[in-house]
């Protein structure tokens, strides 16, 4: 057997048949399957495991239970897809594990950073908040500095993505904790009738019951007990290896295991989490081998390691007494019991211990701790009477000579699911300790977290959990049985003692010492989230388990105030750290495809995102830039015949005795004079009198009316339109018809020639004029045909089932084949409607703009009795305009930069406005846009600066709408 | 992940719901001066309270009204908008 592992304990975790050779910092070490990093090194002799954050102080096992981040590793930098921040504390041991300590320069025995530590009295609390904020120029240097010392683990910007599914899961009751109360709560849930999982971020169930107490034959006795019933219930699904990460609303639990994240909907919660044992406060309180008993405790029961050769144990219960009966089971050498109560312990475990010859020191504490001359660890130990007050008396020292110290002082709640899931907890004077007060509903607590610690009062406590739990679903149970009373105090209401010249840590995650807190409290944060912000103590990846307790025990006793005066802090999510590929998981961004999708496909559409839509941008022809595709789609509009597949247009039917009063109130316009068979340009506002939505609208019937709306807009337009329809009683039908209709709008001089090949209806000038709508069949399809003019040629908006989208698609570029038809994408779409000054939508409004800004005043109807945004445009109409959209053009001789969209409008050094589209190459050769400019600039011929990116003023020449076709005669063909 | 019950669908994770605002009665526009319009339009009550608000459910188009205690995250009761009970 190696000199530090002790004979085989009842029910250890490691299986002494398999011997697992691993690196930890370059060098081979020897462990067992079942072994953690921490324990295998431990059991090696290793004492020197990770360095702290701040000052790079050696550091070994305190918890053993990754309640501290002593113990942080990343994979050796040769390692691939690089982990790091593993917490040594639970990473199991692998043949194939090959890891290096996290936050040190130079490997963890020579780590240089170490000299921060005799830095330390030059980096008071606050210290980077004080010294490197002036001069601010100098703070990119600083900042540099800072973040090439601070930090943990390094990340492997090589590392492989991964694809990490979540699992979506739901029970009755979840149970968080495998120990003597969780199980029992389970249990009585299960047995009346629940579906209940059972969480536990331990590899093995027991909790406390496997390392605390197991050489008392009632512990594992209990433990058997336990897993007995819960095996005989199929309706009970214990996980171990799975940690509740969080809880958020209505009892949604963040449930983390090796492989995945489970998103847990429960109907009950119980936690039944435990407590996390406290260190006491003395100088030197971090050193390796000093340690929590129940750290001793887990590396004797759960790993075979022994801990000490030669130790003290600081006691404040009788736990302490138990870890020392332990201690001298597995042969350690119990030096001393240092008892910080001045009676001692009262029940014979005390006669048990002096029995044995420990030397018993009530009323003492351990007031500081040595380290070696050379080496790492503890070399002796300096206890101290304490005085009536709690306070180490001087010339009192007892000194002992040691290899580490065991600490039992006290527990402190693992509460922070039971905080995010509502509960407050109310610090317990009989027990010392926070124990969970009021609880939401659905919510329950059993155990240690109620302040309830002997064994078989945690297996009632966890019983009435439980059917508390199946009660609150109206599932029938036995009895309830009373609630335990609360143990004698397990916790010690002070176990903190100053040191004046030496360090004494609150926390050591952040290196935060006692003096620390009194400084900050001098400095006037005395209040306890101010000062866990300015100290950062609990702010460290364990958030506090270990330091938050007496933090606020410090800040209480500075404040002269109760722990309930003083409150406490809030432990957010995650409970434990949590890995990013974990959360990552899959993308998940669903995207609508057009009937005609496959079409663009085959014939090299480049497609772009548009809100949820896939739309062809342009189609790519082989040999030709990008920009030369465009403009000679646009072309081929101006001169022949193109087509747009617009299936993306929001389509929205309207119809009902209220189909006019509701036109009326949600449009700008007027529609009295809007005859059946019509069709017109419409204006939305919301309340504010900004411009929202714009669209066609085209009159099919009496009551029947059809609508377009933006692409990216008519989701949220239509529920607009519904709770109007709501608020003001309409009796109307109101229908988003976007997905069931495909649409596709042919325009080009040649474009009456193609459509009339393929339709029944009559489409000459005379039988459908410009801005008309007709029914009727194209290519087989009950059709509606509009004659529209947004890119400013002649044109047919045709809106089909979807069903038929792709088939009169097809017959149109068939028909279209004799004059040279071909598809147009939304680049040579924008550049068309472009130059015929046609707006789009949230490209050329934003959201300030109302109508008479983006010169669509002309759509508002005068003298209408409402509509929405009708009151905040006439407020709007009694100030001064303070911006105009207008058409610009740059002289097509200019070779310079050219100007992008949300280029700023410069006048003598001030901003006056922004472009907000912007063509490079037109149909004409120059470019042009629009864009938003002063009122008193606005007069077509002034000319303007437009600033880009590298500084330079390009100018530009105010030009009137449109740009094309003036007269608006092509489109009216 | 909150719940949220649709007087329509029943009880469901609140990503399918789109927050609509809180309940408020237009004045009449006529009836108002611009600064008592204003204040309609763009101001909001932030008063820990029970608030009634506007929800809708995305995947069926359902609107209704949930009384929402902002103090302790709990949604009182939800229901239809009709205009007897505002």
């Amino acid at each position: 057997m190696p000199p530090h592992r002790i004979p085989a304990q009842p029910g250890e975790w490691i299986d002494r048949t398999l011997p697992i050779t691993f690196k930890f910092e370059g060098r081979s070490y020897k462990g067992y399957a079942g072994d953690t990093l921490s324990s295998a090194l431990w059991g090696s002799g290793v004492r020197l495991l990770g360095r702290s954050f701040k000052y790079h102080r050696p550091r070994g096992v305190m918890s053993m239970a990754a309640h501290d981040a002593n113990v942080f590793v990343e994979d050796s930098p040769h390692v691939k897809n690089r982990r790091n921040n593993l917490r040594g504390d639970v990473l199991p041991i692998t043949a194939k594990l090959d890891v290096v300590a996290c936050n040190t320069k130079g490997g963890v025995a020579n780590d240089w950073l170490r000299v921060n530590q005799l830095f330390a009295k030059m980096l008071p609390v606050g210290f980077y908040y004080k010294a490197f904020h002036k001069p601010g120029k100098l703070f990119p240097f600083f900042e540099r500095s800072m973040r090439g010392v601070a930090g943990l683990g390094r990340i492997d910007p090589d590392i492989e993505a991964v694809n990490t599914p979540k699992r979506y899961d739901d029970c009755d009751v979840l149970v968080i904790g495998a120990g003597a109360s969780g199980l029992s709560a389970g249990v009585a849930a299960a047995r009346a009738g629940a579906h209940v999982v059972l969480g536990d971020d331990q590899p093995h169930p027991g909790g406390a019951l496997g390392y605390q107490s197991p050489l008392h034959s009632i512990a594992r006795d209990r433990l058997r007990e336990l897993l007995a019933q819960a095996g005989q219930l199929d309706n009970l699904d214990i996980r171990q290896g799975t940690m509740a990460a969080g809880a958020y609303g209505d009892l949604w639990v963040a449930l983390v295991d090796n492989d995945k994240l489970t998103k847990m909907r429960a109907r009950a919660l119980i936690i039944a989490g435990g407590a996390f044992e406290q260190p006491s406060v003395f100088h030197n309180n971090d050193l390796p081998g000093v340690m929590l008993a129940s750290a001793a405790q887990r590396l004797m029961h759960l790993y075979g390691v022994k801990p000490f050769e030669r130790c003290v144990v600081l006691a404040a219960n009788s736990d302490g007494y138990q870890a020392a009966a332990d201690l001298r089971a597995a042969g350690v050498d119990v030096a001393a019991i240092a008892d910080l109560r001045s009676g001692g312990e009262p029940t014979d475990l005390a006669y048990r211990a002096i029995d044995a010859g420990i030397a018993v020191h009530r009323g003492h504490c351990v007031y500081e701790v040595h380290p070696p001359r050379v080496g790492f660890g503890v070399a002796g130990v300096v206890l101290r009477k304490l005085s009536d007050d709690n306070r180490p008396i001087p010339d009192t020292n007892v000194l002992i000579d040691c290899d580490g110290v065991a600490m039992s002082v006290g527990w402190a709640p693992n509460g922070g699911i039971l905080y995010q899931a509502g509960a407050r907890f109310i610090y317990d004077d009989q027990s010392e300790q926070l124990v969970s007060g009021t609880l939401p509903q659905g919510v329950f607590a059993a155990g240690r977290v109620n302040g309830v610690y002997d064994i078989d009062d945690k297996i009632t406590d966890g019983t009435r959990a439980g059917q508390l739990a199946a009660q609150h679903l109206n599932l029938s149970t036995g009895s309830l049985p009373a609630a335990p009373s609360r143990a004698v105090a397990r916790s010690h209401p002070y176990p903190i003692y100053e040191n004046d010249r030496h360090k004494c840590f609150i926390d050591f995650d952040e290196d935060v010492q006692l003096v620390d807190i009194a400084n900050a409290h001098q400095e006037g944060y005395d209040n306890i989230e101010l000062l866990k912000r300015y100290t950062t103590f609990g702010m460290g990846p364990s958030q506090g388990k270990l330091s938050n307790m007496n933090a606020v025990r410090a800040l209480a006793k500075l404040n002269g105030a109760g722990i309930n005066e003083t409150g406490t802090t809030t432990s957010r999510p995650f409970h434990q750290p949590v890995l990013i590929s974990h959360l990552a998981g899959r993308r998940f961004h669903p995207m609508r495809r057009t009937p005609m999708h496959v079409w663009h496909h085959a014939h090299h559409a480049r497609f772009m995102h548009a809100g949820t839509w896939y739309r062809p941008e342009y189609y790519a022809q082989s040999g030709k830039t990008r920009e030369d595709c465009i403009i000679a789609e646009a072309k081929r509009v101006r001169s022949g015949v193109g087509m747009i597949d617009v299936s993306t247009l929001g389509k929205l039917e309207v119809s009902g005795p209220d189909a006019r009063t509701f036109i009326e109130q949600i449009y700008t316009g007027k529609f009295g004079k809007l005859d059946v068979g019509r069709t017109r340009y419409v204006v939305a506002c919301d309340e504010s009198g900004i411009v929202i939505d714009d669209g066609m609208i085209a009159r099919l019937g009496e009551d029947r009316y059809y609508l377009t709306a933006t692409s990216s807009g008519v989701a949220a337009f239509y529920r607009e339109m519904q709770r109007w329809a709501i608020l003001w009683s309409m009796n109307i039908t109101l229908a988003n018809a976007t997905g069931h209709l495909a649409a596709l709008n042919i325009a080009g001089p040649d474009s009456r020639k193609v459509v009339t090949q393929v339709t029944n209806v009559d489409i000459s000038a005379d039988a459908i004029p410009y801005m008309h709508v007709r029914e009727g069949d194209v290519a087989g399809a009950p059709a509606r045909v509009m004659r529209v003019g947004f890119v400013g040629e002649l044109g047919f908006e045709v809106h089909v089932p979807a069903s038929f989208g792709l088939r009169v698609w097809k017959a149109l570029i068939e028909a279209g084949h004799v004059y040279s038809i071909g598809p147009f994408g939304v680049e040579a779409q924008r550049l068309l409607r472009l130059e015929k000054g046609h707006i789009i939508l949230s490209q050329d409004t934003d959201a300030l703009t109302y109508p008479d800004e983006a010169g669509v005043a002309w759509a508002i109807g005068k003298d209408k009795a409402f509509f929405v945004g009708q009151r905040s445009i006439d407020v709007l109409r009694k100030h001064d305009a303070t911006r105009r959209l207008v058409g610009f053009r740059i002289d097509e001789h200019y070779r310079g930069t050219l100007p992008q969209e949300n280029h700023l409008i410069i006048r003598q050094g001030k901003i006056t406005g922004r472009v907000t589209s912007v063509a490079h190459r037109s149909t004409f050769g120059f470019p042009l846009g629009l864009a938003y400019i002063a009122p008193d600039q606005a007069k077509p011929g002034s000319h303007v600066q437009i600033r880009i990116s590298d500084g330079a003023l390009v100018p530009a020449t105010v030009t009137a709408l449109p740009f094309y076709d003036p007269q608006n005669e092509r489109q009216k063909m | 992940m909150k719940l949220l019950t649709c007087p329509i669908n029943g009880s469901r994770p609140i990503q399918e719901f789109t927050y609509g605002g809180a309940v408020r009665d237009m004045p009449a526009p006529d009836a108002v001066n611009d600064e008592q319009w204003g204040d309609y339009v763009f101001h909001r009550n932030g008063y820990p309270e029970v608030k009634r608000e506007w929800w809708y459910h995305t995947a069926s188009g359902v609107w209704f009204i949930a009384e929402r205690d902002v103090v302790n995250d709990v949604i009182v009761r939800t229901y239809l908008y009709s205009k007897g009970n505002d």
